[in-house]
């Protein structure tokens, strides 16, 4: 073995990052490449009656308007358009019939042979419609909420326990009480790179597709099955994703439009979504909830009641796990919990980071805080009165659980416990200072995966998988996993990924991949490494001949005796052992389900907030903030602070900042842009510290990897909207906390 | 309810397109000969025309910076400016930073290799605009400090959230190069 686990390096990727050289969706080039441009619906419920496409037909260079009225045919079956992470119910087919069913919808394709003239084209476009009355506001449709409907997917997100206990009877004689409504406005991915996709037509009919997805195989799967191609017409390449927190986790339309262009037009077609367009297709769904605490004069809860209602669209039910993290952070004896939907003239939620996890978390432990207020405890102290080695939500035990040791040493680092709890007690000039705390939590899981290695002719190692890099840094972590399995410095691996040619991987969500396509590595390196030693042991003479595979280790490109490491065999003695032949290994990697079914697995966290509040201006700084991990192993602690960052910065924008701004007369998200939808900026972010406690888990997987995906945004909401209470005096329970709310 | 736009039967004549016109952009020292339409943004033919896909769209109205480069070495949103209006200007993209082979990290601009170094980037969609938005700030000389490089910075979003790594890349280099250099 190499020791790369661990340390902080800097990514593989980096120079073709800084460079310019990593090539993303809509910059691959093709022979006779054509531009499409989508023509999106103008009214939000309705009927299209008349589309006129003439003018756009008539530009020279114009090379066809694909609608409604001329597409042509496309699978019948709605389980033709099922991808990887469709909800229950009839998925989305872009140009199906006249009927429009969210405002945005595509309703027209125009394809041209250059952009500037596809986009002129589209604006020539005349629509009549006749519409119908929409209804898109949560808040006044709440009687319409009902059970979703069960499927495929509520296997990753099942539906809350029943009850536990008796929460009306022991609510009611709980001598300290709290209860609050706790809402936030949908949003949007807005990953900086928009939706695209270059279709290469290849001569043969055959299909090469660049496409920004979190699953290559998924964007394949859903190609064949709505348009009838086989496997091995279609391939799909994404190896590099400017952003995505989820939005590529299903194949969008652009992907179905510059399909069907390419098909008819037997040419290769680029279709790229405008920043408009970004917000005509999944989003986090927004939410209402309600939470009653119930708890003893020392602090002990012993009632819990969460509910939440979400959004969804008309046509699927999409879920999320909301109400159920209450009684996985918390002990209570009674319980009751519930979750529902309302569909809504809106298009399908989808997951966005830590889905579910940044809506259930921030209420409860908003919650939490309120009672700490009610009983004059310490928040933190209150917590760990509460602490529970026990996921109560499954009765289980946690595999590892270190947030005990997140609360200290974030505390520590933070200097919580100079905090005086008065609200409203700490000043700097005419700014009101904060201090705020939360739990995060985010559930540890592990799905199946292959993986590919070949030790070439020259002694190189090449691994392959058809996962995702979104940013996250899976090149780099799994390039250490397979140069440390096999011994090999990092220069001479190859990490590849994102291409539906290569061993299956399941989409790139859910704080998985460091799990998942991580042991797949490190199962096809060691397996490999079986071969190389059985080759190694066929070399005449070899020191090495009697040695069982328990004796020997992989060090510096050598296989050696651990006993004695001057009896070794170089890599490249072993591959010149296999007739002039590359060395090949595939291999399949399962969750030892039998190992990990008693326990509970989650990554935890202890969060720390600093605010300051303008007293005159109502605006709000979060200072600082100490974020306190405990994800398992830290396979580079360089990219994980990174993620851990990044989860903390979508905190901040959580809390304060972004929200998609529905006009409910029109049915529209009014302020679809990067100058309305707002985001941190640099100058938003200020002093944010990240602490990886140890924490040792050989139950979670092979590698004790928790995946850092979602984990760093959980916790910041609710830290942050506590401070402003501490800061103000004012408890807002509706995201994002805009200075009106305030003032 | 009826229509939202107006039903417009078909009248006027066909409209007629200007022509395109052949215009020379000097980018990264290098002369590229491109027939364009007079409203082709100098993003669109650094990417469509140019096959310099290094420079980024992430919104096309001037809100992201992700498409920043550096024209006479000061630094523009080139989705906001038309490719006509820009020959005979030097224009510097991200791919002109390093001076030789990339694939050596010697070769690579100090700024470049501040930010492997600080892991100042996650996707990397923003990153050229990113750096060259440092770079251009660096030529105008008015970041004194940590917060002025924040607010200096603002135009140039990171979904990601790699605000402070950046912050770090670009103190760094400021830091190591001598004060009018």
């Amino acid at each position: 073995m190499s020791n790369y686990i661990g340390k902080p390096l800097s990514r593989v990727d980096g120079v073709a990052k800084v460079t310019g050289k990593a090539k993303y969706a809509a910059e691959f080039d093709a022979p006779d490449l054509t531009y499409g441009y989508v023509v999106s619906s103008t009214i939000t419920k309705g009927r299209i009656t008349h589309i006129e496409t003439s003018e756009a037909l008539s530009l020279p260079g114009v090379l066809s308007v694909i609608t409604h009225e001329n597409r042509p045919k496309i699978a019948w079956l709605d389980m033709s358009y099922k991808d990887q992470d469709a909800p229950p119910g009839s998925p989305f087919r872009p140009l199906r019939d006249n009927k429009i069913s969210y405002s945005g919808q595509p309703i027209a394709l125009v394809v041209a042979e250059t952009f500037e003239l596809a986009r002129y084209a589209a604006s020539l476009i005349r629509v009549d419609y006749r519409e119908a009355p929409h209804e898109t506001n949560l808040d006044t449709n709440l009687h319409r909420a009902r059970k979703p409907k069960s499927g495929l997917a509520s296997l990753l997100k099942p539906p809350p326990p029943k009850p536990r206990g008796n929460f009306d009877e022991v609510y009611a004689a709980s001598p300290a009480k709290v209860e609050g409504r706790y809402s936030h406005s949908p949003e949007h991915h807005n990953p900086m790179e928009m939706f695209a996709s270059t279709v290469v037509y290849e001569k043969d009919g055959k299909l090469t597709i660049y496409d920004k997805t979190q699953g290559a195989q998924n964007s394949q799967l859903y190609v064949t099955q709505a348009f009838n191609m086989s496997f091995s017409d279609v391939r799909v390449i994404s190896p590099f994703v400017g952003g995505a927190f989820g939005s590529g986790l299903r194949p969008q339309y652009q992907l179905f439009l510059a399909v069907m262009a390419a098909r008819e037009l037997k040419r290769s077609v680029r279709v790229t979504l405008t920043r408009q367009q970004m917000f005509t297709f999944g989003h986090r769904p927004a939410t209402i909830q309600n939470i009653a605490l119930g708890a003893d004069s020392n602090g002990k809860i012993n009632a819990i009641y969460h509910d939440a209602v979400g959004e969804t669209s008309q046509f699927e039910d999409y879920t999320e796990i909301v109400p159920t993290w209450s009684p996985m952070i918390y002990p209570a004896e009674n319980v009751t919990l519930d979750y529902k939907i309302v569909p809504l003239d809106v298009f399908t939620p989808l997951d966005m980071r830590a889905p579910g996890g940044v809506t259930g978390v921030p209420a409860i432990e908003t919650a939490i805080d309120e009672m700490a207020y009610e009983l004059g405890i310490d928040p933190l102290e209150l917590r760990l009165i509460n602490y529970s080695d026990r996921n109560m939500a499954e009765d289980k035990p946690f595999s590892s659980k270190e947030l005990r040791e997140c609360f200290r040493q974030g505390a520590e680092r933070f200097g919580w416990a100079k905090r005086n709890p008065k609200p409203g007690s700490m000043r700097d000039g005419h700014n009101l200072i904060g201090w705020g705390m939360s739990t995060g939590m985010w559930e540890a899981n592990q799905m199946p995966a292959r993986a590919e290695a070949v030790l070439t002719v020259n002694g190189k190692l090449r691994v392959t998988s058809a996962t995702a890099d979104i940013g996250t840094g899976t090149y780099t972590i799994m390039t250490q996993i397979a140069a440390d399995t096999l011994g090999m410095p990092m220069e001479d691996v190859l990490f590849k990924l994102g291409d539906s040619d290569m061993p299956l991987a399941p989409i790139e969500g859910g704080s998985w991949t460091a799990a998942t396509v991580g042991s797949a590595v490190k199962v096809v390196c060691e397996e490999l490494g079986r071969k190389l030693f059985k080759l190694a042991q066929k070399i005449p003479g070899s020191p090495l001949a009697k040695a069982k595979w328990d004796d020997v280790e992989f060090v510096d490109k050598h296989i050696r005796l651990k006993q004695n490491p001057a009896a070794a065999v170089s890599l490249q003695q072993a591959v010149d052992q296999n007739g002039g032949a590359a060395v090949w290994q595939k291999s399949t990697s399962l969750p030892a389900m039998m190992k990990q079914k008693n326990y509970s697995r989650a990554a935890h966290s202890a969060v720390f907030v600093e605010v300051m509040v303008d007293e005159d201006l109502g605006t709000i700084r979060v200072t600082r903030a100490v974020s306190a991990i405990a994800g398992g192993k830290i396979l580079n602690p360089k990219t994980a602070r990174s993620q851990i960052i990044g989860g903390m910065v979508w905190g901040i924008s959580k809390a304060l900042e972004e929200e998609s701004v529905m006009d409910h007369t029109i049915g529209r998200f009014m302020n679809h842009s990067l100058a309305e939808y707002h985001v941190p900026v640099n100058a938003d972010i200020h002093d944010l510290d990240v602490i990886f406690v140890e924490e040792h888990d050989d139950i979670v997987n092979p590698l004790g990897v928790k995946g850092l995906g979602e984990i760093g945004i959980v916790g910041m909401p609710a830290a942050i909207a506590n401070a402003v209470f501490h800061a103000t005096g004012k408890r807002i329970r509706e995201l994002p906390i805009t200075l009106d709310k305030i003032l | 309810m009826q229509t939202t736009l107006p039903k417009q039967p078909v009248t006027r004549p066909a409209p007629r397109l200007v022509p395109t016109q052949p215009v020379t952009l000097t980018i990264n020292g290098t002369p590229h000969q491109l027939q364009l339409a007079p409203w082709t943004s100098l993003l669109d033919a650094l990417r469509e025309y140019a096959h310099l896909t290094g420079t980024k769209k992430g919104c096309d109205h001037g809100q992201c910076g992700a498409c920043t480069v550096l024209v006479n070495g000061k630094r523009i949103n080139s989705c906001l400016t038309l490719a006509v209006m820009k020959e005979g200007d030097d224009i510097q993209t991200i791919e002109g930073l390093a001076t030789g082979d990339p694939a050596n990290p010697e070769s690579l601009h100090p700024m470049q290799r501040a930010f492997i170094e600080h892991d100042a980037y996650q996707c990397g969609y923003c990153t050229p605009g990113q750096i060259c938005s440092a770079v251009g700030l660096m030529n105008e000389g008015h970041a004194k400090s940590r917060s002025d490089i924040q607010e200096l910075m603002s135009g140039n979003i990171c979904r990601c959230g790699a605000y402070p790594h950046i912050t770090d890349a670009i103190q760094e280099v400021m830091q190591q190069t001598p004060k009018n250099a």
